[in-house]
C-alpha cells in the first residue's frame, strides 16, 4: 500500500491535510494545558492522539497508526477516563501556581527548549532527501514490520513481553485493597443500628421525596417535622444538582406556579 | 511540503508536553502530558523510518508504544492508591517526605 506518493516533496494531498490537521493538533495540546478540568484535557488528548495516528497512515506506517487508535485512544484514554471517575471528575485542578515564579521558568525554558530543537531540526534536515518507504513496504507494511521485529528485534520483543507482564502483576499489587478489618455482615449492621445511642435511624433513612411534594432523585425527603433529610445523593449534591426542598413544601407551596406536566 | 515537517510538529508537542508536566498540578493531567511527550517522540520515529526508508523507527515506535502502556498502568495505580490514601490527586499535597 502506498499512501505517500513522492517521496523527498510530499505529494499535495498529503500538505494540505498536514497544514490543516498539525495546527489543530498543537492547539489542542495547547488547550490541554489552558482548560481547567481533567476531563476536557483528556478529551483533547484523545484528538491530538487520533491526529497522530492520521500523520502515522499518511507517512506509510499503516500498522502503527491502527495500533495507535486501538492502544492510545482506544485502550490508554479509556483507562485516563476510568481513573478520572474513581479519583472523582468534579476535582477540578486550581491553576494557581504553587511554587513561586515556576510558570514564568517553564515557559522560558520551553520556548528555549522549542526553539533550540526547531533550528537544530533545520540545520539537520534541510536539503536531506527523504527516501520513502515504498522499497521497505513493497511485501506490505505488516508483514515489513514482523520481518524486522522477529528476526532483529526478536529479543527486545521478548523483554518487552517480560515488562508487559510485570506492569499488569505491579498494577494488580497496586490496586489491591486489604481489608484489616472484618466486613460487618448484614445481621451485625442490623444489631448495631439497634443496639446504638438512639432508635432515630434503627429504621434507616427516608428514600427522596418522601414526605415531599415530589419524588424525583434530586429532592432531598422531609422529615415529619419538615426538616430536609440528607437522603440525595452525594455526588448529586457536589454537582450541584438538587432541587432546593422549600420550593416543595407544603406550607411554602405556591400556588401560581402550573404542575409541571 | 518536506517531510521534515513532521519533525517540527513533533518538537512543538513534545515541548508543550514537557511544560505541562512542570506547570499543571493534577497528577492526571501530568500523567496525560507525558503520554503526548511520548507520541511526539513516536511521530519522529516514524518519519525518520520515512527519511530513511527503512522500518526500523516503526519497530522502535512500536516498543515506544508497549512502555507507554505499561507506565500507564502502573502510573495510573499508584495514583490510585494515594488517591485512597490521601483523598487527593494533586502532585503537592504528596508531600510528607518535606515534613
Amino acid at each position: 500500500m502506498q499512501l505517500a506518493l513522492e517521496v523527498g516533496q510530499t505529494a499535495q494531498p498529503e500538505a494540505i491535510m498536514f497544514w490543516i490537521l498539525g495546527p489543530m493538533a498543537v492547539v489542542a495540546a495547547l488547550g490541554m494545558l489552558l482548560v481547567k478540568k481533567a476531563v476536557h484535557s483528556a478529551i483533547l488528548m484523545a484528538f491530538v492522539m487520533v491526529v497522530l495516528a492520521i500523520f502515522y497512515i499518511a507517512q506509510d506506517a499503516v500498522f502503527l497508526g491502527i495500533v495507535q487508535v486501538v492502544v492510545y485512544t482506544g485502550a490508554v484514554m479509556m483507562l485516563f477516563l476510568f481513573i478520572l471517575m474513581l479519583v472523582g471528575v468534579d476535582s477540578s485542578d486550581s491553576l494557581t501556581e504553587t511554587i513561586a515564579g515556576l510558570r514564568p521558568i517553564a515557559i522560558t525554558a520551553a520556548v528555549g527548549f522549542g526553539g533550540l530543537m526547531v533550528s537544530l531540526l533545520g540545520r539537520a534536515t534541510l536539503g536531506r532527501q527523504a527516501i520513502g518507504l515504498s522499497a521497505a513496504n513493497a511485501d506490505g507494511n505488516v508483514q515489513g514490520i514482523a520481518k524486522e521485529l522477529f528476526s532483529t528485534y526478536v529479543f527486545p520483543f521478548e523483554v518487552v513481553s517480560a515488562l508487559l507482564i510485570t506492569a499488569a502483576m505491579g498494577a494488580m499489587v497496586l490496586a489491591h485493597h486489604q481489608r484489616t478489618t472484618v466486613r460487618p455482615t448484614q445481621r451485625q449492621l442490623s444489631i448495631n443500628r439497634f443496639r446504638g445511642e438512639s432508635l432515630g435511624s434503627a429504621a434507616g433513612l427516608p428514600g427522596p421525596g418522601v414526605y415531599a411534594r415530589h419524588n424525583a432523585v434530586d429532592v432531598p425527603a422531609l422529615l415529619p417535622d419538615g426538616t430536609p433529610a440528607t437522603s440525595v445523593n452525594a455526588s448529586l449534591e457536589a454537582r450541584g444538582d438538587m432541587l432546593d426542598y422549600k420550593s416543595f413544601d407544603l406550607a411554602e407551596v405556591n400556588t401560581q406556579i402550573e404542575e409541571e406536566k | 511540503m518536506n517531510a521534515a515537517n513532521y519533525l517540527y510538529i513533533s518538537a512543538l508537542l513534545f515541548t508543550i508536553g514537557a511544560v505541562g508536566v512542570v506547570v499543571r498540578r493534577n497528577a492526571i493531567v501530568v500523567f496525560m502530558c507525558i503520554e503526548l511527550m511520548l507520541n511526539a517522540a513516536n511521530l519522529s520515529f516514524v518519519t525518520f523510518s520515512r527519511i530513511n526508508g527503512d522500518l526500523d523507527g516503526q519497530v522502535m515506535a512500536f516498543f515506544t508504544m508497549v512502555v507507554a502502556a505499561c507506565e500507564v498502568v502502573v502510573g495510573l495505580a499508584i495514583i490510585v492508591t494515594i488517591y485512597r490514601s490521601r483523598r487527593s490527586a494533586s502532585v503537592d499535597d504528596a508531600s510528607l517526605l518535606k515534613r
